[in-house]
């Protein structure tokens, strides 16, 4: 099992490297986070209740993962880097857990600055949004790359990924918005870890299926 | 002589005579409604219809599981006739609950109720399904992302059913509860041969359309061969 997490920690290190150097794909998700957020200012009436801007903000969250997801594996489409990583000597699960690990941390990042972002332009956040999100982070990121991995194979990528994901997030955004409006949050939690357990552990298990013949 | 080809037209058969007599027991045999009245009948189609979409579903998943695990040939078509079918009943689902909301709230679409939010769900779900299928390439690695994608399906069913559960509580802080009819026992027998009905016609349009496809691949391969 050591051998199987030196895999995913090597991986994973790979693809966040990649980022330092290149820096591709941070920046845009900031930018795109909070133009989203401005575009929200925008879009909800100015006597819009407190309640619709943290619905907002999950929308805001879900479209950044969403347009992360779409580059989760723009290193891999060049040059058939893939079929290079199938070859290797790893467990193909492994693949998909370093790339969720490396797509979280990007999520993370761009959170890091989109939350006080929020709490500055419309109103303050309690914990439970926050903890809401980092559980909503894990079922995007595992689902997400998942599901990236599939588009990935099809002709109309781009296109495909939007389709496939957001059905599958819609349990996410119930359970991230109904943490952050509702009197009680906990059961919303327990719901998103719930979701989080269920979907990482087919996503983990099904992954071998998505890249190989 | 009784040979396999003998086995569809016998059904189809059977789905026919049974939706017949499930739609004569509806409107001649069982007493309508106090409340709702005639609009109530429609109570007939949809559950049915909705219990039978889920058991397209079901067997579309299990194909796929079986198609991932033992890889018997033609467990990917199968999955992906299933499939096909259960959008169809899901369809129905949608429109024959919309017309019922519409006769007893008045409106032909009601976030509250959790059935048809979750068949719409479902439906975009499964209209995905068709779009990756449709994208790529026929093969062993279409076969392999379509049948994950089927997997998933069944996983997203009962969770999608709790987040709608879940968001009821938020978005309509009074929860709508469907008590239905009290079922008399003329009501249950009507309803459980609507529902063999529906069973039986999901199932003979499923081996119509199997033996279709079989057809085509099968043609497909002679014409390569010729070729």
């Amino acid at each position: 099992m050591s051998g199987y997490l030196r895999d995913v920690a090597l991986l994973t290190r790979k693809d966040v490297l990649l980022e330092l150097r290149a820096r591709d794909a941070v920046p845009a998700l900031l930018l795109f986070v909070v133009s989203a957020l401005v575009v929200f200012h925008f879009a909800l009436p100015a006597d819009a209740a407190e309640l619709a801007a943290k619905g907002m903000l999950w929308v805001a969250i879900l479209f950044t993962a969403l347009l992360g997801l779409g580059r989760a594996f723009q290193a891999e489409r060049q040059q058939s880097m893939l079929d290079g990583l199938l070859l290797a000597p790893c467990d193909r699960s492994a693949i998909w857990l370093a790339k969720t690990l490396a797509t979280i941390v990007f999520l993370g990042v761009a959170e890091l600055v989109a939350l006080p972002a929020f709490a500055l332009f419309f109103s303050a956040l309690d914990w439970e949004t926050v903890a809401g999100i980092a559980l909503a982070n894990l079922g995007i990121c595992a689902v997400g790359t998942l599901v990236a991995a599939m588009a990935l194979a099809s002709r109309a990528r781009e296109l495909l990924l939007p389709l496939l994901f957001l059905p599958l997030a819609i349990p996410i955004v119930v359970g991230g918005v109904g943490a952050s409006v509702a009197d009680d949050g906990g059961r919303y939690l327990g719901f998103l870890a719930l979701y989080d357990a269920v979907f990482a552990i087919i996503s983990w298990a099904s992954f071998e299926y998505v890249v190989t013949e | 002589m009784w040979s396999r080809n003998n086995a569809v037209p016998a059904l189809a058969a059977a789905a026919g005579l049974l939706v017949c007599a499930s739609i004569a027991l509806i409107f001649f045999w069982i007493p309508e409604d106090a409340d709702q009245g005639i609009s109530q009948k429609i109570f007939y189609f949809h559950v049915p219809i909705a219990l039978t979409a889920y058991a397209c579903f079901g067997w579309g998943a299990l194909k796929a599981f079986l198609h991932l695990w033992r890889r018997p040939p033609g467990a990917d078509l199968e999955s992906y006739v299933a499939i096909h079918q259960g959008v169809i009943f899901g369809a129905l689902t949608l429109i024959t609950g919309s017309i019922w909301a519409r006769a007893s709230w008045g409106v032909w679409w009601a976030w509250s109720s959790e059935q048809l939010v979750l068949f719409l769900v479902l439906f975009l779900f499964y209209s995905a399904y068709f779009m990756l299928r449709f994208s790529v390439e026929p093969g062993p690695a279409r076969a392999n992302l379509c049948a994950v994608y089927a997997l998933f399906g069944v996983v997203l069913i009962p969770i999608s059913f709790l987040a709608i559960r879940l968001a009821n509580d938020f978005i309509h802080p009074t929860v709508f509860t469907s008590q239905g009819p009290q079922m008399a026992g003329s009501m249950f027998f009507t309803f459980c041969v609507a529902w063999a009905a529906m069973l039986t016609l999901a199932a003979a349009l499923y081996h119509i359309e199997l033996a279709g496809k079989r057809l085509d691949v099968s043609l497909r391969e002679l014409r390569e061969r010729l070729a």
